[in-house]
Order: structure tokens, then C-alpha cells, then sequence
């Protein structure tokens, strides 16, 4: 889409630009090329400049078991997570949808997670699901050593989960929710004077014609999960035990940061981006599909 | 085929009432039209027999049996909705046969259904297409085929045509009209568009402020209003109304500057009324005719086939519709001619019409 | 609708209430745990009555992670990133969307491909750009001799230096530069009618006129949604204030939470940690609930 009507001055339409342009070259294309220059090189110990390695550094990341060990990790939690938070939003949203009394409240309060910062959510989980204090303390004395996300990978990763999905529920919702409401009321009416009744409308109506949000938040789910969990990483787990919450960005904040590897840890940012944009345009594909249903 | 029975129907929000205890029978096989303005509750009464909403009071009634617990699908009715409500994600041939999908009817019995109504509508050629590779006249057709192909007892149309252009909507008036004589459903359409209410109704239901107003032929709603109402919503230009008060000898207009010399029955001497006259009853004659009213013309509107002569008659404003060659220059006098017969009274007190005068010839005042 | 799904509706409000139990459950536990005291938080099973430590922990928390200031350099840096962003992308989007000048095309897409990498993914040379922001722009005098002409011409050595860690610059400016607000003000100005840019040229506005007087005011709502979700979005970052704030002058109250984690070993002063969490994550639920319309319309614009 463009504007019939313009305006005829070059250098005022440049000039409005470039703030915008000084502050990406500067942030963020300057450190996306140093990324991609400092994966193929290697820093010297004592200063002196980088040397030329080629793929030397990536070549070093994917013959380790912990980056592998990481990619698995942060896998499995974007899976689990994505699947969670989804399914639990999808079925809250379409059941707000159906404006029964008190569906109003719902729809406010549902939402209240995603306002909440992820170190913050992850303080309370841990609380909750600490093994000696809180909740699953419980459970622990019913069945001792059932429950101990420090001792416990599979305990951490689910600590992390359910944390991660508390808060991407209440974003889930309100896409879901919207993208319902933005089904015309009389599409439903008209499938009603059809003799369809409401799972059967769900399934044939509602649910065709979100899909291009379900592609939406699958993306945005994922991708949100290799950087929003970092917080949550960082003060649940910080990573462990025994690297099973490892996840991507916290490997390569802890190898770039505490290890002072800056070139494996550009390597990592690099395969990491490439996932991440993979995915991207996996979206677009599906984006003019939503076009296509207005 | 089916009649519909509506009893005292009632329709409240939380805060407001839209539907005032409507009364109406609608015989089996009927082709009747809701008229009303915007808000005027319409939609809403329509809405209730279809079972998109919820009745607050009376009852509605489908050959017999109450429906007002009975959900949409049970009823029997199908619809027509004002922007089609086309699934987007299914073709046409989806759209239409969604219904027996439903029902479970056997696929090949559903793609013959599918084909013999698209061949009654011309559709035959687009059913694979989706929606919004369709026309406006186009999507209207398959909207149609979709309610048809269930073979309901009752029709229900919401506004249909208010989408589409000029052109296209005399076009499917028609086709609808011709539908229903092949089909013979009962049908109930609602529309705020005049033309398109007389044009389709067997009979007219004229609605305003959530009441219904009057009921009859589109004949009699035109020539026997039964309010004040009625006789300025239907026909275009409007009815001419001028306020009055009843006197011993007659009636008094425009605040006694004008008078009509009637036989008054029953009707108190001071009793206000209104009395109406549409602007095609009026004939446009030389100023000064005995028995003419003279006015001043202010506006002169040409449609090619005629012309409406908007006129002053002491400060009121006064619309006269004629098709003879006159063309009277804004600023001349005219005369004003017209029937006795053809003035219709209302009570300014009820609005309601009344039936007791017999009017002779206007005189101008001395 | 008439629809008799008694069943169904009984099977919605069962579920909807257990997610509402389940949504509000972290808030009332962590709000709960804060006002028990040390003994009672440790109880197993915690008593689900209040205690009466409240304020105290409250207190305790605020003291030990000296979150007063720290609440302060949040807000700054909050706002400030909600500021920056309102204003640079309506900058940003009136010139892509309202001048045809010579490589708009391909200024568009460096901006959009901005939308793909966040900040996370680049953290770590980010971090050192920020470590001295004009070292880009050094190394680019340096590698095309500009530097070496100078120093031969005048005698100076050029060494552009400005670090910017431990500084509210530093917090806000690299989280400002991605394209999020605006796409959003993108699409709004493409739905403003020509008929009104033409209507305000044959009144005699220019270009910057025709910004200030007509296109900021219609462009309010747009500014209400995006300063909201901007403001919570920095409030709650967590990694790169982390990096960045090596010093604890300029530590925000996200990354200051980390110090309430309970030790290993002694009892755990869960009530002092939860209390600290409850202070850091009101702000932005105040914002949320406060702000709820423009929250749910900024997510939904910036998003798609």
C-alpha cells in the first residue's frame, strides 16, 4: 500500500529518518556484523587484534556435547512450553468468546501474567514449586525426593515451564481472544440457522478461520521463548543442575560474559539468529493467508 | 410451509425495551415485509423467530408450536443475512451445502442438492470459487442458495439487499420475488427501503419505536395510513401535513390563515388534528382558481419524468409532485389543487388516523 | 442466541474459573508468603491466612535491595524508552510513509529486518558498541584511511570515545532501536484519508506542519497504546540492564531482585524474597490494569 499524496522535499523526509537510522546502524547493525566478524575470527588472549579462523568457531560449538546439550534443552522448552501455553490460552479465549456471565471479568483479569516482569514470575515459581518451603513441599512429604528441581533436570526444566507458559498464557489470550472477536457475529449466527451447535461451530467456523493466528503465536511463542526465558533461567535455575536448563541465550551469556568467550558466543548468537529468522519467514508465508480471509 | 403467530413479543436490554408487545399472524406461504426505520426494533423481531435472540415476553409460535425455547436449528427457519455472512474459508459449494454437512446428509445426495440450487441461481460455474473472489450480486446469490437448499418453512431475510448498488437491487427484488412465487415459502423480510417493501410484500408490517404501526396490503398502507407515522414514512416525496384545529363550522390550518370547510362527527370544536395530502394528489392550477389554495414556489426539482414543486403556504413548506409540462419559476404563485377525497386526518393528540371527516373544497380565508 | 447447552455452559464456567484460580494463585501466594514470618513461610503446608509480617518484610526487602533508587532508574529507564520509541517511530514512519525520496525502499527494509533479531540474540557485541558507542564509527574512519588523512593533515589522532555503561543512555537507547512502534505508526498513517493531506496543503501546510498540526494529534491513540507496551516491555527487561549496569547506581529493580534469592544453607527468607517480588512486579500490573485497553491494542498492533 502507498500514499497517492506526498510531500515533494527530499531532505526533510531524509532528515525524519535518521534518528531511527543512526540508532539501528549503532545498535544493532554494527553489533550484528561484529557478530558474524567475530564468529569467524578468534581473539587473542593478550590483545593484538583477531585472527582469521573461518568456521572454525562453529565448527568447535557443534562438536561439543553442551552447545548440543543446550540446542536439546531449549528445544524440548520451546516445545513443551509453546504447546502448553497455547493449548490452555486457546481453550480459555474460546470459552470468553462464548459471553456467558462473568466473561467480562475473565477477560480482564486473564491478561494480568503477561504484564508481569519474567525474574519477577520466576522468583514466585520458585517459591511455589521450592521442594523444603511452598507447595510442592507437600507432595514431597507424601512422597519424600518426588519433587527437587535442584537436584532434579527434569524437575528444573519443568520449574521453567510452568513459569515460562504462566505468564505466555495471558499473552496467548488476549491474540486468541481478539482474533475470535474479529470472527463477524453473523458468521456464527448463520452457522447456527445451519444447525451447527457450538463444539461443532468451534470446529468448523471458529477454529479454520484463526489459524493464521495459531501460525502467529507459534512463531512469537517460540522465539519468545529463547529470549524471555533467559530471566527466568537466570533466577530459577541459572541453568543447572547439570546443564539441563542450559538454554541457548543463557549459554551464550554465561560463555560470552563469565567464560569470556566472545567468539564461541558469537558463533552461538549467529546460528541463534539464523533459527530466529528462519522461523520469521516461516510467519510471512502464513501472513498472507490472513490477508487472504478478510 | 409454515404459518408464524407472534403474541405480545417483548424485547428488553438491561437498560432498554426495543420491542413493545408485537401482535402478528403471518399466514403460510405469505411474503410479508417489516418497514421501519433504523432502531426500530425490525431486526430484532426477526432475530427473535429465527432464535438469535432471546424473547423477554410473549410468545412466537410455528405452525402451531411455541418456539420461544427452541433453538435456531430446531426451528426450522432459515436466513439471509444483511453482509451475506459467507464463511470466508469455504467455497461456495461448501457454503451452500454446509447445512446438510451438518445434517449428515450422504455426500453425493449433497453435491446434487449443491447443483440443482446453483443452477436455479446461475451459480453453477463459481462454486468452487471462495467468497471473496465473488461480486456483491454474486455473494447475495449464494447467501440465497445457502437458505434455500434446506428447503426451509420459513424464509427470513435481514436487510439483504442494502449492500448492493442501485441496479443490482432492482434486479434481485425481482429474482427474489420470482423465488417465492416458484417456491411459495412463507418469507419475512425486513427493510427500511420503501420501494423495496412494496414492491416485494403480499402484506406490510410498518414498525417504529419497537411498536407495530400497521399492517395491511402495501395498497392499503399507501392509501389508508393508519398514523401519522405511516403516512409520512411510506411514499416519496413525504405526505404533506398541515396542523389544524377543529371549529364549528369546519377546520382551521396553518393557525387560521387557511380554511376547510368540513362535515365534522363527534370531534369536539378546539380538537387538534393534522391533515395530509401527498404531493402527487395535488394538482398545480392557475393562482386564483375558485376552490384552489395559492402558494408561493420555492424549489423546483426536475426527475425527467416529472417534477416536485416545492411550494410556501404562509410559512408552511408544501411539496407537489406533477408530471404535466408546467414549469412554475421560483418566486411565482401558484394555485393548489386538490380531491377532498384524497385528504387523509390524524389526531395530533394519538397520532392515529381518524375516520369521522368528510371534507369539501379549501377556501382560502377572507 | 436461544441455545439450551446447559452442560456446556456448567463445563465453561468450571474451566474458566480453575484458570482464573490458576492465573491469580502466583499473586495471592507470593502476596501471602510476604506477610508470613520466617517460621511461618517455612511451614509445610504455609498457612494460607495472612500473617501480620507485612510491612516489615516489605521493609526488610526494600532496605536490603535498596529498591527505592532502584525502582527510580526503572522508571527512568521505562519511561524513557517509552518516550524515545513514541517519538522516533513517528518520525521514523512519516518519512517512509509520506516522501518519495531515493532509497525509501531499501531504508524501509533495514528497518524491518530490524524486527527479526532481538536484543537477546546480539547481546554480546551490543554490549560492546555500548561499551564505546562511537567505536563504529572510529573503525570506519580507520579502514577508510579518514583517520590516517586527518592525523597527516592536522596532526590529530583521531579517537572517538564514549562509553556508555553504567548510564541511562546506555540503558535506554539500544532497547529504542528496533522497528516495533514503527510498523504500528505505519499502518495508521497509511489509513489516514489523502483527501486530508491535500486539504491541508490547499490550506498551505508543509510537510512539518502537516506532521505537527494534523498527523500527531489524529495519531494519540497510536501513542497511548505503544507508550504502554513500551513501558512495560522495558520494565521488565532483565538481561541487558544485567550486563550493562556493572555499578549498582544505575541497577534497576528487575535485575536487583536477583540479590533476593535465598541463600543455600540457614533458613530460607522466603517472606523478605517474596515481599521484593511483590514490590517489583506492582508497577507494571498497575500499568496493566490501569492501562488495560491501550495494553491489549498496542500488543495486538505492534505484533502484526
Amino acid at each position: 500500500m502507498e500514499k497517492r499524496v506526498t510531500f515533494s522535499s527530499w531532505t526533510i523526509g531524509i532528515l525524519f529518518a535518521v534518528p531511527q537510522l543512526l540508532l539501528i546502524f549503532t545498535f544493532f547493525y554494527w553489533p550484528a556484523g561484529q557478530a558474524v566478524y567475530w564468529s569467524l575470527t578468534l581473539q587473542q588472549p593478550w590483545g593484538g587484534g583477531n585472527i582469521w579462523v573461518g568456521l572454525d568457531n562453529f565448527r568447535s560449538i557443534l562438536s561439543n556435547a553442551d552447545y548440543w546439550n543446550s540446542i536439546t534443552a531449549s528445544l524440548v522448552f520451546a516445545g513443551i512450553s509453546t504447546g502448553l501455553a497455547m493449548f490452555i490460552a486457546l481453550v480459555l479465549a474460546a470459552l470468553t468468546d462464548r459471553q456467558l456471565a462473568g466473561s467480562r471479568f475473565y477477560r480482564v483479569v486473564l491478561i494480568w501474567p503477561y504484564g508481569i516482569a519474567a525474574p519477577a514470575l520466576a522468583m514466585a515459581f520458585r517459591f511455589i514449586l521450592a521442594p523444603e518451603a511452598g507447595f510442592m513441599a507437600v507432595v514431597n512429604q507424601v512422597w519424600p525426593g518426588f519433587w527437587d528441581p535442584g537436584l532434579d533436570g527434569a524437575d528444573a526444566m519443568a520449574s521453567i515451564i510452568i513459569a515460562f507458559s504462566w505468564k505466555y498464557v495471558g499473552y496467548n489470550f488476549i491474540f486468541f481472544l481478539a482474533a475470535f472477536q474479529a470472527i463477524p457475529r453473523s458468521l456464527i449466527e448463520a452457522a447456527a440457522m445451519d444447525g451447527s451447535g457450538v463444539m461443532r461451530r468451534f470446529r468448523d467456523i471458529q477454529f479454520p478461520l484463526i489459524t493464521p493466528t495459531i501460525f502467529f503465536l507459534l512463531v512469537i511463542n517460540i522465539t519468545e521463548s529463547f529470549q524471555d526465558s533467559f530471566g527466568i533461567v537466570d533466577i530459577m535455575t541459572s541453568g543447572g543442575p547439570a546443564n539441563a536448563t542450559n538454554l541457548m541465550v543463557y549459554k551464550i551469556y554465561s560463555d560470552g560474559f563469565k567464560g569470556l568467550d566472545y567468539s564461541g558466543a558469537a558463533a552461538q548468537s549467529i546460528i541463534l539468529m539464523l533459527l530466529i529468522i528462519v522461523l520469521t519467514i516461516f510467519q510471512f508465508r502464513f501472513i498472507e493467508r490472513r490477508v487472504h480471509y478478510r | 410451509m409454515a404459518s408464524i403467530t407472534i403474541r405480545d413479543v417483548k424485547k428488553s436490554y438491561a437498560k432498554s425495551q426495543v420491542v413493545h408487545g408485537v401482535d402478528l399472524d403471518i399466514a403460510s406461504g405469505e411474503f410479508v415485509v417489516i418497514l421501519g426505520p433504523s432502531g426500530c426494533g425490525k431486526s430484532t423481531l426477526l432475530r427473535m423467530i429465527a432464535g438469535l435472540e432471546d424473547i423477554s415476553g410473549g410468545t412466537i409460535a410455528i405452525d402451531g408450536t411455541v418456539v420461544n425455547k427452541l433453538e435456531p436449528r430446531e426451528r426450522g427457519c432459515a436466513m439471509v443475512f444483511q453482509n451475506y455472512a459467507l464463511y470466508p474459508h469455504m467455497s461456495v459449494a461448501q457454503n451452500i451445502g454446509y447445512s446438510l454437512k451438518v445434517a449428515g446428509v450422504p455426500a453425493a445426495e449433497r453435491t446434487q442438492r449443491i447443483q440443482a440450487v446453483a443452477r436455479t441461481l446461475e451459480l453453477e460455474h463459481l462454486l468452487d470459487r471462495k467468497p471473496m473472489a465473488l461480486s456483491g450480486g454474486q455473494r447475495q446469490r449464494v447467501a440465497m442458495g445457502r437458505a434455500m437448499i434446506r428447503e426451509p418453512k420459513v424464509f427470513l431475510f435481514d436487510e439483504p439487499l442494502s449492500n448492493l448498488d442501485a441496479k443490482l437491487r432492482v434486479q434481485m427484488r425481482s429474482e427474489i420475488r420470482k423465488l417465492h412465487r416458484r417456491l411459495n415459502a412463507t418469507s419475512v423480510f425486513v427493510t427500511h427501503d420503501q420501494v423495496e417493501a412494496m414492491t416485494l410484500a403480499d402484506r406490510l408490517v410498518v414498525m417504529n419505536g419497537g411498536r407495530v404501526e400497521q399492517v395491511g396490503t402495501p395498497g392499503e398502507v399507501y392509501s389508508r395510513p393508519a398514523s401519522r407515522f405511516v403516512a409520512t414514512f411510506v411514499g416519496a416525496p413525504a405526505m404533506n401535513m398541515l396542523e389544524g384545529t377543529v371549529e364549528l363550522d369546519g377546520l382551521s390550518l396553518l393557525g387560521g390563515s387557511r380554511r376547510l370547510a368540513v362535515q365534522r362527527a363527534g370531534l369536539a370544536v378546539g380538537t387538534q388534528v393534522a391533515v395530509g395530502i401527498r404531493p402527487e394528489a395535488v394538482r398545480l392550477v392557475a393562482p386564483g382558481t375558485a376552490g384552489a389554495l395559492d402558494a408561493t414556489v420555492d424549489l423546483v426539482e426536475e426527475l425527467g419524468a416529472g417534477r416536485v414543486v416545492y411550494v410556501d403556504l404562509d410559512g408552511a413548506s408544501f411539496s407537489v409532485m406533477t408530471s404535466e409540462a408546467v414549469h412554475p419559476e421560483p418566486g411565482s404563485t401558484v394555485g393548489l389543487r386538490f380531491s377532498p377525497d384524497d385528504l387523509h386526518f390524524f389526531s395530533s393528540e394519538t397520532r392515529t388516523r381518524l375516520e369521522v371527516f368528510k371534507a369539501s373544497v379549501p377556501e382560502p380565508a377572507l | 442466541m436461544v441455545e439450551r447447552t446447559p452442560f456446556l455452559n456448567f463445563f465453561t464456567h468450571v474451566i474458566l474459573f480453575v484458570g482464573f484460580v490458576l492465573c491469580i494463585a502466583p499473586f495471592v501466594v507470593v502476596t501471602i508468603a510476604a506477610s508470613h514470618n520466617l517460621k511461618d513461610v517455612n511451614d509445610v503446608p504455609m498457612s494460607l491466612l495472612p500473617g501480620s509480617d507485612f510491612w516489615l518484610n516489605i521493609k526488610t526487602a526494600w532496605t536490603t535491595a535498596d529498591l527505592g533508587p532502584k525502582l527510580l532508574n526503572s522508571f527512568i529507564m521505562a519511561a524513557g524508552v517509552a518516550a524515545g520509541k513514541v517519538m522516533i517511530s513517528a518520525f521514523t514512519a512519516f518519512s517512509i510513509v509520506y516522501f518519495r525520496y531515493p532509497g525509501r525502499t531499501f531504508i524501509f527494509w533495514l528497518i524491518f529486518v530490524t524486527l527479526m533479531l532481538p536484543l537477546e540474540v546480539r547481546i554480546v557485541p551490543t554490549y560492546a558498541v555500548v561499551a564505546n558507542v562511537l567505536s563504529p564509527y572510529q573503525t570506519i574512519l580507520d579502514l577508510t584511511g579518514l583517520s590516517w588523512l586527518v592525523e597527516k593533515v592536522s596532526g590529530v589522532q583521531v579517537s572517538l570515545s564514549l562509553g556508555l555503561l553504567n548510564s541511562y543512555s546506555g540503558l535506554i537507547l539500544p532497547l529504542i532501536a528496533t522497528a516495533t512502534g514503527t510498523f504500528l505508526y505505519r499502518q495508521f498513517f497509511l489509513t489516514v484519508p489523502d483527501e486530508l493531506t491535500e486539504a491541508a496543503r490547499m490550506d498551505g501546510a508543509g510537510a512539518l506542519r502537516f506532521f505537527i498540526d494534523i498527523l500527531l494529534p489524529l495519531s494519540r491513540n497510536n501513542m497511548a497504546a505503544l507508550g504502554t507496551i513500551m513501558f512495560l516491555w522495558a520494565w521488565n527487561q532483565y538481561l541487558w540492564p544485567l550486563l550493562i549496569t556493572t555499578d549498582q547506581s544505575h541497577a534497576t529493580a528487575v535485575t536487583e531482585l536477583k540479590q533476593l534469592i535465598p541463600n543455600v544453607g540457614g533458613i530460607p527468607e522466603w517472606n523478605i524474597a517474596m515481599a521484593g517480588t511483590l514490590i517489583v512486579m506492582l508497577p507494571p500490573l498497575i500499568v496493566v490494569v490501569a492501562m488495560q485497553r491501550w495494553f491489549v491494542r498496542g500488543l495486538i498492533a505492534t505484533e502484526k
